[in-house]
């Protein structure tokens, strides 16, 4: 109670109070939620960086085992070791004298109809701006203008050293882009927003040109037209996804085969040779140095600027001149060295009987917090006992793969890399590199660097090193360098920099894994060779979302890819679910779920932030996984009713399924013999744990060659062609008949029934074969 | 009696793997430290809605004495798990949030204009104000 007035200014308190109440309880829920998404944000980065390395392993396990078999595999038949030679050893052209020799592309015909750019050489500006026009314009260029400027180029990256150096004295900036990764969009707005190239405006262009986005041939056209229309500004070097190996299986081959199906092989022989002699390094003004990955311990710059860069064609694990041809040149080194640096190969049994193996892969997350002592790469094992323990169950393993590929063997593994190396030499006439020159391009083409110090094998992605700061320090102190541009890593804000700003990553393919994932960013070198990033986000739509939709969308595409994970795993996951059931109630705690999904797929994600995503919310939080199971199929299948444990199979090696057959497919026909998918079907059943049959094999190779001619025509049998398991048509898996036919010798011609739908996920029908064993 | 503690140990055991994963998630450098900047990320999202002022209570409490800028999983685990387990920073319900705007919007429009609340939110007198214990 009071005057008048007081108990006015007393209410006008309390209503500014209560104002202010009310907002600060709405900034304490806004808070919340802005953390929830960025969480969100977080978790669904880790999920695509995850399983994008998942995929670089497996690539790259496969081809190790691949090369394993190569080099210990002794064929019984003349046959099969010419398939085997054919299939392994990488193709190399002798091109040279083909270069002298007026080239093929000469005899290609242009049509009066096509409306597309016409180069002629040698290149003016205005063809190169032609063909970003013609580009953007959805054109495409004639395979004959494609060839002659592939020739050009070629002839052009000859005349340049492996690291190029350039100096700022002649161009007013120099702009440095990254990874494009065929995304036509990025390059042509960084080329809108910062202009042409020009004598006053230099690139570098950092690598992973190719590959995943669908106009790869486009980038590379333009980016060879302005090289050699500005050889001093326009430079290129040279990433890990220059390589045909990489690319049989991240797009590009396919995306060549596509838009050139007559010439398409042609251009691809004529890539692989050009990507090899791509210049490894960029140095600018002996300062800064740009490399696509990174560096190691042992990077050694004066080695690297003298190899001869074009002996490495791929950066798979190669054939490297034999340790005794090279001791003998080296006049009597110690034996010590050489001889246990083989690598164990990973399929082997090896945390058994041996130390970390550099080459143990591990999953996303677990690397970063390892520990373990710094490895140099390739070095810790010693020992020839060691090597002497390695053999023998090198031996035992072998002998066993052998016996499931129904392949005799006879004589001993020394026999066999002699052989193997005498296939080397009539393959190819070119010297292979050595051990150290090889290495020493992976790493530059595959490290990251990492917060610890040291240099550790970058086991995620099967190649190349881990890099700390000390190691950057030490490169830079060596060779008296201010700091690197290197890229090879996705960031969200399309650039990174790390070790005390000494080392800028630069990422320039926008929206990577998914529309609104990321940004691209390029940097300009400014005078003293400040860096000046810019970004950018080239998509229209994502400017229209908020914040949240745009997070949304690339979370939903994440949990989508994640749930395919899943279900490819599902027999796995269902035994990890059953030793938390030890009731066998059919029930088991969310908690239990997380640890065992984890063990499963070991992708070190954090599965109970997800879990809400993935598991319905169940009643005190129990789960019952098999119906947890069932749905997670049912999302994944089709119309057709496939047998859902092989199609598991399938999931879980189809990419590896496609590169396979790529690989078979050496020249690039589009088809492949009846005998060629035998023999490569019986040494991958046994790495696939698929029991099949010798009949079975043959049955089915059969069945899927349509016309008889005794040819698969790959294209059709990836794309259209769809087999369905009559006998399970719908209901309970585990109640399949398939079961039982296991027991059966053999399958028993189940009747397969075709149906020609055209579909790209029919791949998957060929391998609708008997049952896995459980 | 020793079924409650059975099962208190099996709360407090999850609640360790759902603070850990929350944590590892902004562990950059996987040395088991955050900025503390993102402190305030990673309670939000365990559920927990602390105000300003107690946050940054909470932040003193597992700063290190000479403050880094980083937190440390080990001091940050303990703190973690008592909030959890006594519920503390419960989010706000619907309703509640509901008439926090309804107050702010004094004319009863249904709405408020974005330079409106731009001011309502950014104004500091009210960290001073959450101390008053709302």
């Amino acid at each position: 109670m009071g005057s008048g007035t007081s108990t006015r200014h007393h209410s006008a308190f309390q209503n500014a109070e209560r104002t202010f109440k009310a907002a600060a309880l709405i900034q304490r829920w806004y808070r919340r939620y802005v953390a929830r998404l960025e969480m969100r944000r977080r978790c669904t980065w880790s999920i695509f960086q995850s399983i994008e390395y998942a995929g670089q392993q497996d690539q790259v396990k496969l081809h190790d085992f691949f090369s394993y078999l190569m080099d210990h595999f002794i064929p019984s038949s003349h046959n099969e070791r010419e398939f085997l030679t054919r299939m392994f050893t990488e193709d190399r052209f002798t091109q040279d004298p083909e270069m002298e020799k007026c080239s093929d592309y000469e005899s290609i015909e242009v049509p009066d109809s096509y409306t597309g750019p016409r180069l002629s050489f040698p290149l003016l500006p205005d063809h190169a701006t032609a063909l970003i026009e013609a580009f953007r314009l959805k054109q495409q260029l004639h395979a004959r203008y494609v060839l002659n400027l592939l020739y050009e180029t070629k002839k052009h990256l000859v005349q340049l050293p492996n690291i190029n150096r350039v100096s700022t004295c002649y161009s007013e900036e120099i702009t440095v882009c990254g990874d494009l990764h065929g995304q036509l969009d990025d390059l042509i707005f960084i080329f809108y927003k910062n202009g042409l190239p020009s004598p006053e405006r230099s690139y570098v262009f950092n690598g992973d040109f190719v590959d995943r986005g669908k106009d790869s041939v486009e980038i590379l056209m333009i980016l060879f037209a302005f090289m050699l229309v500005y050889p001093k500004e326009f430079h290129l070097n040279r990433g890990n996804h220059e390589d045909h190996m990489v690319n049989l299986r991240y797009g590009f081959t396919k995306e060549v085969m596509n838009k050139y199906k007559i010439h398409g092989k042609e251009i691809l022989r004529t890539l692989q040779d050009v990507f090899c002699w791509l210049p490894l390094a960029t140095l600018i003004d002996e300062k800064v140095l740009i490399l696509h990955g990174g560096v190691s311990d042992i990077t050694d710059l004066e080695l690297l600027d003298k190899i001869e860069r074009n002996k490495i064609v791929s950066t798979m694990r190669c054939k490297t001149r034999q340790k005794s041809e090279k001791q003998m040149e080296e006049k009597g080194k110690a034996n010590r060295k050489s001889s246990a640096q083989e690598p164990i190969p990973w399929f082997l049994p090896q945390s058994r009987s041996l130390p970390s193996s550099p080459l143990r892969l591990s999953s996303y997350k677990a690397h970063k917090t390892n520990r373990s002592s710094s490895i140099p790469c390739g070095g810790c094992l010693d020992g020839r006992e060691l090597s002497r323990q390695v053999r023998s169950s090198v031996e035992l393993e072998l002998e066993r793969c052998r016996q499931q590929a129904g392949l005799l063997v006879t004589g001993q593994k020394e026999e066999a890399s002699r052989s193997a190396s005498e296939a080397d030499s009539e393959a190819g006439e070119l010297q292979k590199p050595t051990q150290e020159e090889w290495r020493q391009v992976v790493d530059i083409l595959w490290s990251d660097p990492m917060a610890q110090e040291g240099c550790k094998a970058n086991t995620i992605r099967g190649g190349g090193c881990y890099f700390g700061p000390d190691v950057t320090q030490q490169l830079l102190q060596k060779y008296n360098l201010q700091f690197l541009i290197r890229s090879h890593e996705c960031k969200p804000e399309g650039y990174e920099f790390c070790h005390n700003r000494k080392v800028l990553t630069i990422f320039s393919a926008s929206n990577y894994y998914e529309v609104g994932s990321n940004r691209g960013a390029y940097v300009k070198l400014g005078p003293a060779l400040t860096p000046h990033i810019v970004q950018y986000q080239a998509n229209k739509v994502t400017n229209t979302l908020t914040m949240r939709q745009r997070i949304s969308r690339v979370e939903e595409s994440a949990l989508r890819a994640l749930r395919e994970k899943l279900f490819a795993h599902s027999s796995d996951l269902l035994s990890e679910f059953k030793k938390h059931d030890a009731d066998k109630v059919g029930l088991i705690t969310l908690s239990d779920w997380a640890a065992a999904v984890e063990s499963v797929l070991h992708l070190g994600l954090p599965w109970r932030m997800l879990r809400s995503q993935l598991v319905n919310s169940s009643a005190d939080n129990m789960l019952e996984y098999k119906s947890w199971l069932k749905n997670l199929a049912k999302e994944q299948l089709s119309h057709e009713n496939i047998q859902s444990s092989l199609l598991e199979t399938l999931y879980r090696n189809r990419s590896n399924l496609e590169t396979i057959f790529r690989i078979i497919d050496s020249d690039h026909s589009g088809f492949i013999s009846l005998d060629e998918f035998r023999q490569t079907w019986k040494l991958l059943s046994s790495h696939m744990n698929i029991d099949i049959t010798d009949d079975c094999i043959c049955d089915l190779a059969r069945s899927i060659d349509f016309n008889k001619d005794g040819h698969i025509d790959i294209n059709e049998f990836l794309e259209a062609f769809r087999l369905v398991e009559k006998s399970c048509l719908e209901g309970d898996t585990s109640e399949c008949p398939q079961a039982t036919n296991a027991k059966d010798s053999g399958c028993n011609s189940p009747a397969f029934s075709v149906s020609a739908h055209c579909n790209s996920a029919s791949w998957v029908q060929t391998i609708l074969l008997p049952q896995p064993p459980e | 009696m020793a079924d409650e503690k059975d099962r208190e140990e099996i709360i407090v055991a999850e609640f360790h793997k759902k603070i850990k994963e929350a944590f590892e998630v902004f562990d950059h450098e996987s040395n088991n430290t955050v900025d503390v900047r993102e402190i305030g990320t990673i309670i939000r999202s365990l559920g927990c809605c602390p105000t300003e002022g107690e946050l940054h209570d909470l932040i003193a409490e597992v700063e290190e004495e000479e403050p880094t800028g980083y937190i440390r999983f080990e001091k940050f685990l303990p703190v973690m798990t008592e909030i959890l387990l006594e519920r503390r920073y419960r989010p706000i319900p619907e309703d509640v949030l509901l008439r926090a705007f309804e107050v702010l919007d004094s004319a009863k429009r249904g709405f408020l204009t974005k330079d409106e609340l731009i001011k309502y939110m950014t104004e500091e007198d009210r960290v001073s104000l959450c101390r008053l214990g709302w």
